[in-house]
């Protein structure tokens, strides 16, 4: 038997989701609705006498804001009533949640068969709405097709319509089928298997499969446990998923052969990863005695001081968040908070990190079939992050948005997780992961379903109008926050060994990863606890079904983590032992339905050779601009989608829960402008704070990714010292998302692009080792394609470039606003001739219509100059000689002027001429240019001996003042005002583009 | 008359997520805590006897879903209500904040008005904006009221963090009752004015007569939305280093006085 209940808002009480709804069919899709009311609707399908069925609404409702009814409440007057629910085996939080409340109320457990399912109805005014409207706001704005079921009703037919009482059960056939695969075929058939199987794999690793199954010692050992000579699906699914790009970065592994077409050099590099990034933190590992642990955990461990380790992860879940945008970021903040949770033996979770690269929000061109618009994945990316991070407990530190048309195919979506570590747990060494043979292979935390499945090997493929639906997975913060709680305190009672995460891959990964420890492992699939009937083995092994961790719990130490679980309604499931024996061996009950080699499965994979060719992109020069006063430009950089206020959305993820922030993410004496960097105590009661800094700039790519990485990885090491953060602490992550770089037949210029990825890392090496900056983790994303109705969209090469470091006193810690009228503004460092694809020449392409015409020099870094100007600026802010301290970026020294002034709500008066330039430059390049290793600081008069005292002999220039009459007044390089306009005007131009939005 | 150092019983579990900083609030007034486990609670009500304060924290218990506070709110009035009513007639002290301040008014704890500390009589309800917000507001608070937490204070800055925290009653005529009674503790105001506001985002949720906190009437109980706890330490102030240029840092953060204004009526008590 089912009930439903349905639950509304008193027509008094205000209905704010219906009126965010019907605002957004309005503005969104410009159609006539006047107002919505929402109901939630609840289906229990439980056996229930009639009195249980009235004491379960009477406890669903809240008494004071609401009324409910068993079946149809009274509806109230609408024109179209859109209800949208869960297909089968999706997530439903609320309905998780709302099954305990039938449980505790009626005092018993509910079976397997028994379950409760919610839905939405939305209720729309607006006498000229069609059906087809209807149907517009449910698919466009409400309903996401993959994952919900829709039903319109206008009021005729809901009054007609009997009570709907179907519910979402998922089906599925009992019967445990293992079907194997011959190998022992022609290449293309053994290229149709991988397609066909989403194994994503190719034909040199399908033959290198083959090769193995036909092993004579293979063939023995798999007659003795009970299989045949034939791979089994399980077999297979778990070799693709070990060997996916995703999860053996088979891309920076590669050899590569590099020829640069411009100077006719070529070379042969071992590979990317190898060579440039672990050869840069080798580099500077032997002069940092600081690093922990470096690219062998799930997130890299830092020395901090000499009680706790950092732990700092930062990950990309793009594809996910293209084909559903809540779920995919939900997932992936929360999915990210397990990296360091399961790094050595678990750390505390300290401040999340995100940041989006997208489609303008404003975007009216021609949308491929089957894309979400960039403002839809941007709303619900935001608001899958908001709520994976504020129902966690955990706050964020940095936030950042870039837009551009290319990331319309696949919007990237990056999410970080620090974490922290004590040097010691129970005696033993937190960071060292250790498995002995006989400890219990341990799942705990949420349930396994279809979800995710093929998340890995998906994630490495473009997106086509094909891709599968139950790659979508919804994260469930608060099952995750209970085994969160649960992990920490059985971490501090010593109850187990071991601990990762089950992301990618789900269980066959964690399993083999951990297995690799002490040897092997053996487990039983049938004991993993499932969402609902019908996963066969191979789905069991892969699902990626959120919320669990795999752990090593000694069999000494079993009854007590148990135990423990249970007092905290968590789950935990034994599901085998590890072992010493080089195999992993995957039961289903009695029968062994896989055994694989673990030398095999994480040794097999051959190496890839990749070609890379590098020509210097030529791309025109806009016109100049006709000299004169820049007003007009100035308010339109403060004004564009990259440079302006990110506020109004970044105001709805929490940033003090913890009460540890000291320089928040935005500051100012309205608190309304970014800062350069944010500061955090790491621990209550002391006065050491943690810096987090990124840098990001895709646009320099489109000139040379060489001098793009070495912008952003300048940037945020730049940031970390303008905010207080000391050099030879810093550490960084590199996460590197790229279009597909391995050439075939669809992907013609893939040579290029591959280039761009090694002129990337070779700046990464360079300026890394220049900076003593070592690479602790990072992660690469390397198919962010999407075909789609015959077009190929490609985002532009993007590195995310996060920074990490110590400052010894927080009171010490600078931020970028102007404080006081009357103190003197400097600039230090090096203006150029570099406006090559700038915010200016992008602004003044999309004024001009000429939107390709952004080339010239693009900003270059000088590392040893660089490095030497930020130990003086290091000193300075120790010595506290400054008021403030801004790190130029995008919009170049005029935006890093406005900022400062509209923070402080004070007003600057500065000489072009007096800035510190190479050679003769005009205004516009004073202004606008991106040089790299620049500040702008402000410093009380009294101080100004000093402060020129510590710069001697670098380039530092007092280039005007602050004062108290909010105007912005910049004079050029003739003498003639370039500038003058005031701070309000210049606050609403930036806070203008993105506001309510 | 309790000893120097009060006992406090902090509630963890199921989505809730201000322990540690609520922890350390009390323990840097003087107070002693012991954090719970809801389900150990549960499993044993009359451990609540050994203590002289309660905290309810803020956190998303169960997500939020079927409404802030609701179903730990029922979980704990089902369990815990008789340990409750006794708690509070015994003259000692409950505080909630934010999803804390959301599980008290559903339980019935605040404001009580009526006598029955399990029955629901005020609501808070989505912000009017619509979403989630997290900014420093700044707090009134009532001299005419009998709350033991906030004697003596009379305007502190704090972080709100909620997406429902609305003050919502079902009349005018019974938030008149709750202002006569002394029972509206705290509102939201504009910072240059000093007066209560119904203006974004100074009243960052449009609360019915600005109210960001109650309590019963007896004082003892009380709610808010703010977040005292966030705010223990000078650095915490979003311009903190503007006080600090300005020579004015203060030694600790204001929101401590909340907790120390606790500590201190126990002492006496």
């Amino acid at each position: 038997m089912t009930i439903r209940i349905e639950i509304a808002n008193k027509a008094r009480v205000p209905d704010s989701r219906g009126a965010a709804a019907a605002s957004r069919a309005r503005s969104f899709l410009h159609l006539p609705v006047t107002s919505c009311r929402t109901r939630d609707v609840y289906k229990l399908d439980i056996v229930l006498s009639a009195r249980q069925a009235h004491e379960l609404r009477r406890v669903f409702t809240d008494p004071i804001v609401a009324v409910s009814a068993l079946g149809k409440l009274p509806p109230p007057r609408f024109d179209w009533l859109i209800e949208i629910g869960f297909k089968p085996g999706v997530t439903d939080n609320v309905g998780r949640t709302a099954r305990l409340v039938v449980e505790d109320t009626l005092g018993r457990q509910l079976g397997k068969e028994e379950g409760v399912y919610t839905s939405v109805q939305y209720f729309l005014r607006g006498s000229h709405l069609t059906r087809e409207d209807a149907e517009r706001i449910a698919v466009e704005i409400l309903a996401n097709r993959l994952i919900n079921t829709v039903r319109i009703f206008d009021p005729k037919e809901w009054e007609a319509a009997p009570i709907d009482l179907t519910v979402p059960r998922v089906g599925g056939e009992d019967e445990v089928v293992v079907r194997t695969w011959n190998l022992e075929v022609p290449d293309d058939d053994l290229l149709r298997i991988s397609r066909e199987g989403i194994l994503s794999l190719g034909l040199d690793e399908m033959r290198a499969i083959r090769d193995y199954y036909r092993r004579s010692e293979v063939r023995t050992a798999r007659q003795d446990v009970g299989l045949g000579a034939l791979p089994t699906d399980v077999e297979l699914e778990c070799i693709a998923q070990t060997w996916s790009e995703h999860c053996k970065h088979k891309i920076f592994a590669a050899r590569v052969h590099y020829v640069d077409e411009e100077s006719g050099a070529e070379e042969w590099i071992g590979s990317l990863f190898g060579t440039y990034i672990r050869g840069a933190t080798e580099k500077i590992a032997r002069k940092a005695d600081w690093l922990v642990s470096v690219f062998t955990d799930n997130a890299g461990v830092i020395r901090f001081n000499d009680r706790i380790y950092l732990t700092y992860k930062v990950e990309t879940h793009n594809s996910p968040s293209a084909l559903d945008p809540y779920g995919g970021a939900i997932t992936g903040i929360v999915g990210c908070n397990r990296d360091p949770m399961g790094t050595g033996m678990g750390s505390e979770l300290l401040c999340n990190t995100w940041g989006y690269c997208l489609g303008s929000p404003f975007f009216d061109g021609d949308l491929p079939e089957g894309l979400f618009h960039p403002r839809r994945i941007r709303d619900g990316v935001h608001q899958g992050v908001i709520d994976g991070g504020n129902q966690s407990g955990i706050p964020y530190a940095r936030g950042f948005e870039r837009f551009d048309e290319r990331y319309i195919g696949k919007p990237l979506v990056y999410c970080g997780t620090v974490g922290i570590l004590p040097h010691e747990i129970g005696g033993r060494p937190s960071e060292r992961k250790e498995v002995k043979p006989g400890d219990l292979v341990v799942m705990v935390g949420g349930r396994i379903g279809k979800d995710g499945i093929h998340g890995a090997t998906f994630s490495s493929e473009e997106l086509r109008s094909e891709s599968p639906p139950q790659a979508v997975q919804i994260g469930d913060p608060i099952t995750q926050r209970m085994m969160y709680e649960f992990l920490m305190e059985a971490r501090d009672l010593g109850l187990y060994r071991a601990i990762t995460d089950n992301g990618a891959g789900g269980l066959s990964c964690s399993v083999g990863e951990m297995g690799l420890l002490s040897g092997g492992a053996d487990i039983d699939l049938a004991r993993a606890p499932l969402k609902y009937h019908g996963l066969q083995p191979w789905e069991i092994f892969l699902s990626e079904a959120q919320e669990r961790m795999t752990l090593a719990v000694p069999p000494e130490k079993i009854t007590a983590f148990m135990d423990l679980a249970r007092r905290r309604d968590v789950e935990a499931t034994v599901l085998g032992e590890f072992t010493e024996d080089t195999v992993l061996v995957v039961r289903y009950k009695e029968k062994v339905v896989g055994r694989l080699d673990m030398d095999f499965l994480y040794r097999g994979c051959p190496q890839l050779t990749l070609e890379a060719r590098w020509r210097p992109p030529r791309v025109p020069i806009p016109r100049r601009e006709r000299s004169g006063p820049r007003n007009r430009s100035l308010l339109e950089v403060l004004g564009s989608l990259n440079v302006c206020s990110k506020e109004f959305k970044a105001r709805m993820y929490d940033h003090e829960v913890k009460g540890r922030t000291v320089i928040k993410p935005f500051v100012g004496v309205n608190s309304d402008v970014p800062a350069d960097a944010t500061v955090l105590l790491a621990d209550y009661g002391s006065r050491e704070g943690v810096v987090l800094a990124e840098g990001i700039n895709p646009y320099f790519s489109d000139l040379d990714t060489y001098w793009m990485a070495a912008s952003v990885i300048d940037e945020a090491v730049r940031r970390i010292i303008a905010a207080g953060g000391r050099l030879g602490t810093i550490a960084g992550l590199d996460n590197f998302c790229w279009p597909d770089p391995v050439e075939s037949e669809s992907n013609p210029d893939g040579s290029y692009k591959m280039a761009q990825l090694v002129r990337a890392n070779k700046a990464l090496y360079d300026v890394c080792t220049a900076y003593g900056v070592p690479c602790i983790s990072g992660k690469d994303s390397m198919k962010n394609d999407s075909v789609r109705g015959g077009r190929r969209i490609s985002i532009p090469p993007t590195l995310l470039f996060s920074t990490i470091a110590r400052i010894p006193d927080i009171r010490k810690a600078m931020t970028m606003f102007f404080k006081r009228p009357g103190d003197l503004v400097y600039v230090a460092g090096l203006t150029k001739s570099e406006l090559g694809a700038s915010e200016y020449y992008r602004v003044l392409g999309a004024r001009r219509g000429r939107r390709g015409e952004f080339g010239g020099r693009v900003p270059a870094v000088d590392t040893t100059t660089a490095l030497e100007l930020y130990r003086r600026m290091e000193g300075a802010v120790v010595e506290g000689l400054v008021h403030s301290v801004h790190t130029p970026t995008l919009g170049g020294l005029a935006v890093a002027l406005v900022l400062p002034a509209v923070g402080g709500d004070l007003g600057v008066e500065v000489d072009l001429s007096s800035v510190p330039a190479e050679g003769r430059l005009r205004d516009d390049e004073i202004l606008f240019s991106e040089s790299n290793s620049r500040f702008v600081v402000s410093c009380p008069p009294e101080n100004a001996a000093a402060l020129e005292d510590v710069f001697r002999g670098t380039r530092l220039a007092r280039i005007g003042r602050v004062t108290a009459d909010r105007r912005i007044v910049v004079r050029g390089v003739s003498g003639s005002e370039v500038i003058n306009t005031t701070t309000e005007t210049a606050r609403r131009a930036y806070m203008h583009t993105l506001e309510g939005l | 008359m309790t000893g120097l150092r009060p006992r406090v019983v902090i509630i963890t579990g199921y989505g809730l997520n201000c322990e540690a900083e609520s922890s350390l609030a009390w323990e840097m007034a003087g107070a002693e805590v012991e954090r719970i486990h809801l389900k150990d609670l549960l499993e044993a009500p009359p451990r609540l006897r050994d203590f002289q304060a309660l905290m309810f924290i803020g956190g998303f218990s169960y997500g939020d879903h079927m409404g802030s506070g609701h179903v730990f709110a029922l979980r704990v009035r089902h369990h815990l209500g008789d340990e409750l009513r006794k708690f509070v007639a015994e003259g000692k002290l409950i505080l909630g904040v934010c999803n804390g301040f959301q599980i008290m008014t559903k339980i019935g704890l605040l404001p009580a008005i009526g006598g029955d500390y399990l029955r629901q009589e005020v609501a808070l309800i989505r912000n009017d904006c619509g979403s989630f917000q997290d900014r420093w507001v700044h707090l009134r608070f009532d001299s005419h009221s009998q709350c033991v937490f906030t004697r003596g204070l009379e305007t502190m800055p704090l972080p709100v963090r909620h997406g429902e925290g609305k003050f919502h009653v079902s009349s005018g005529r019974f938030l008149e009752e709750l202002e006569r009674r002394g029972c509206v503790v705290c509102r939201y105001v504009d910072p240059a004015t000093r007066e209560a506001t119904q203006q974004f985002p100074w009243n960052p949720n449009g609360s019915v007569g600005a109210v960001a906190g109650i309590c019963d009437p007896s004082g003892r109980v009380f709610g808010l939305m703010p977040h005292p706890e966030a705010y223990l330490f000078p650095e915490n102030h979003p311009r903190w280093d503007l006080h600090l240029l300005a020579g004015k840092l203060a030694p600790e953060g204001q929101g401590l006085k909340i907790f120390r204004n606790a500590v201190e009526y126990l002492r006496h008590a």
